[in-house]
């Protein structure tokens, strides 16, 4: 089953054209990669889907529902969650109150002002389980805006899987780390999207090829191969578009 | 936190409101404590927008003043048909009111945060304040609507007539508002309004409709204000256009500030202290909206929390029981601060003395009891050098203050998590 899938999708601003025409598709429980170089538009792609910014012409489709117009806490409600290239927090908040916002309206809490938060037993259950697995549990009471670089983007992958979301969308997870916050945030991602469907944004050749399942490279708004990593690899066009000699 | 420690500060509360009117026995004072009692609702409801959901509004007077207004007209339609509907009832006509009006005008004004919402919500109140003067059969014109709270239905055997009567009906609604303010902060909608405060953008991306919660949150704020203004209504037993218009916008948003918007309970600090300070202050000095005007931009510049955030960053050090050390400093620090204090407001009564009163009243005036003449240069003189030698002395002990919060947060720093 496609899990999502991108039918001629472009998007325009003004009279420049940023995403021209792109077709995707990703099948249930896959993990795929755009890659692409700066300016192509991967940000601009994971905005679309995610409901950001509406899309100029084209359809979007979430396990079968087209959700390319709707809002983005609707296509969120619909099994879709997005971490940002910036991170993408709530600053104030603790790191638990963080993890506890981002479980609750998939827990069916809504907009509930008649029942307390702190006796939902299931709405902590999960969040405690969230801390522990991206391991964040001894900070549960600091403030999220506190918190180290890797932390943050640990916390934000955390908001992103909590509630629950079957299709993933990570915009560049690995941005600023270092070699060694690299390896372990590799490690966090791997686990946390276990049996679900991941699109990831990411410029760290190693770890794009390390994950992905499938890569697809994005060239000045336009998908110009779509294929395994060994075949991505062996792509004279996309060696000559992108990746050049770091391939080899 | 064991149940008693939980339900310790309501009992607390409950025995605070219980106990004020018979401490404070005069008429004045408990006018003054009615009054407190709704402000503090009035300031809680308006930190649902501010303090909570990050909305800065420079209209909430118009559910305060509209529930106030409706709820005086039912009280006459009651009055007047001889409906069997008590006082103690008419505070839920004022809330439904101001629910309405708070979901008429919310579904516009919440539609955008931040400026945009700030800026429409001053011209919605500009918009029903100026309306206010021309609907002259709602609003009453210049004179208001009157009524007559005694001539309602008996409420076992009350019938409201003395102010102490009343000040326990607004007290209990007052209890009962706090609760219930308090407690919707401690549900999911109020966890998502801190959301949608801190990063509107990732409350859309965990499912939640920015624009709902601040609706909703609109909206609820509107009940509690129009609530306040019932109260009001049945308190003053008159409501005028004043009540809706930018004066009383921005009271609340002073009251709300001045408490601190960042602590539940700091509104509630604002509305007894600018209620207290309104009424008293009034009497003593023609200039007190330039101490109100003045105390809002030092509490903007040098404690954004308001009284209650300064307060709860003293509460890591009391726990860790390192409290003790700063208060030397504090101590210290207080003499120059009340000097200048007291300098500063000498400067001002001089001011407002030759400006205003000296031409009807002549040169001689008195300030804390002293008296003096605004003329001569000798009170000037004085009133620069404690106001500028206190402020050169503070700047010079103000060191203490630091290195005293140094060593405490050294010390807390060291102790075991």
């Amino acid at each position: 089953m496609t899990a999502l899938s991108l039918q001629n999708v472009t998007k325009s601003f003004g009279q420049m054209e940023i995403i021209r025409g792109v077709t995707l598709d990703v099948p249930e429980g896959e993990r795929h990669a755009v890659i692409g170089p700066n300016g192509a538009g991967k940000s601009t792609l994971f905005n679309l889907i995610s409901g950001r910014f509406p899309v100029s012409s084209g359809s979007i489709r979430l396990e079968d529902q087209e959700i390319s117009g709707l809002k983005s806490y609707e296509i969120n409600r619909r099994g879709l969650s997005r971490s940002f290239q910036v991170t993408n927090i709530f600053p104030r908040l603790s790191v638990y109150e963080n993890i506890r916002c981002a479980v609750l309206w998939s827990l069916g809490y809504k907009y509930s002002f008649w029942r307390g938060v702190n006796g939902l037993a299931d709405a902590r259950e999960r969040s405690e389980d969230i801390m522990e697995r991206i391991g964040l549990a001894a900070r549960r009471r600091d403030q999220a805006g506190v918190l180290t670089y890797a932390e943050q983007r640990a916390l934000e992958i955390g908001i992103t899987i909590a509630g629950g979301a079957r299709v993933i969308l990570l915009d560049e997870p690995m941005a600023g780390m270092s070699r060694s916050e690299t390896e372990h945030a590799v490690a966090l991602v791997r686990k946390m999207t276990e049996g679900k469907t991941l699109l990831m944004v990411e410029h760290d050749m190693g770890v794009v090829f390390g994950i992905a399942d499938r890569i697809s490279v994005l060239v000045y708004g336009k998908i110009i191969a779509s294929d395994t990593p060994q075949a991505i690899r062996e792509n004279a066009a996309v060696k000559e578009a992108y990746l050049g000699e770091a391939a080899h | 936190m064991s149940a008693l420690g939980k339900i310790a500060p309501w009992i607390i509360l409950a025995i605070l409101l219980a106990v004020a009117p018979l401490v404070f026995t005069s008429g004045t004072s408990r006018t003054m404590l009615s009054i407190m009692a709704l402000s503090i609702i009035f300031a809680l409801s308006y930190n649902m927008l501010l303090g909570q959901t990050g909305l800065l509004s420079f209209g909430h007077a118009v559910y305060y003043g509209l529930g106030g207004f409706v709820a005086i007209h039912a009280m006459n339609t009651v009055i007047r048909n001889k409906y069997a509907i008590p006082l103690p009832v008419i505070p839920l006509i004022g809330g439904a009111a101001g629910l309405f009006f708070g979901i008429v005008f919310g579904s516009v004004s919440t539609r955008r945060a931040g400026t945009v919402f700030s800026m429409i919500s001053l011209g919605l109140g500009e918009l029903v304040a100026s309306s206010a003067l021309i609907l002259r059969t709602f609003f009453g014109g210049e004179e208001g609507i009157t009524t007559n709270r005694s001539r309602l239905a008996p409420f076992f055997g009350y019938k409201f007539g003395p102010q102490i009567e009343v000040y326990y009906l607004i007290a209990c609604w007052c209890f009962v508002c706090i609760l219930l303010m308090y407690a919707i902060t401690r549900t999911p909608f109020g966890r998502m309004c801190n959301a949608v405060r801190e990063n509107p953008e990732r409350a859309e991306f965990v499912g939640y409709s920015a624009r709902m919660v601040r609706f909703i949150a609109f909206s609820l704020a509107g009940l509690f204000a129009g609530i306040a203004g019932g109260l009001a209504a049945l308190n003053f037993e008159i409501m005028n256009t004043q009540s809706i218009g930018a004066v009383q916008s921005g009271l609340v948003l002073l009251m709300t500030f001045v408490g601190g918007a960042g602590v539940f309970f700091g509104p509630i600090i604002g509305a007894v202290l600018i209620t207290f300070l309104q009424i008293t202050l009034s009497d003593v000095t023609g200039a007190w909206q330039l101490y109100f005007g003045l105390m809002f931009i030092l509490v903007v510049m040098y404690s954004p929390g308001g009284i209650a955030g300064w307060l709860a960053l003293h509460e890591p050090l009391y726990r860790g029981r390192q409290l003790g050390r700063l208060i030397p400093a504090y101590l210290i620090n207080a003499v120059p601060l009340v000097v200048m204090i007291v300098g500063g407001i000498l400067l001002i009564e001089l001011a407002d003395w030759i400006l205003v009163k000296a031409e009807t009243e002549g040169p001689g005036m008195s300030v804390f009891g002293i008296v003096m003449n605004s003329n001569s240069i000798v009170p000037w003189i004085i009133a620069i050098i404690l106001f500028f030698g206190g402020a050169f002395a503070l700047r010079a002990t103000w060191p203490r203050v630091q290195d005293a919060w140094g060593v405490a947060l050294a010390r807390l720093r060291e102790q075991p998590a």
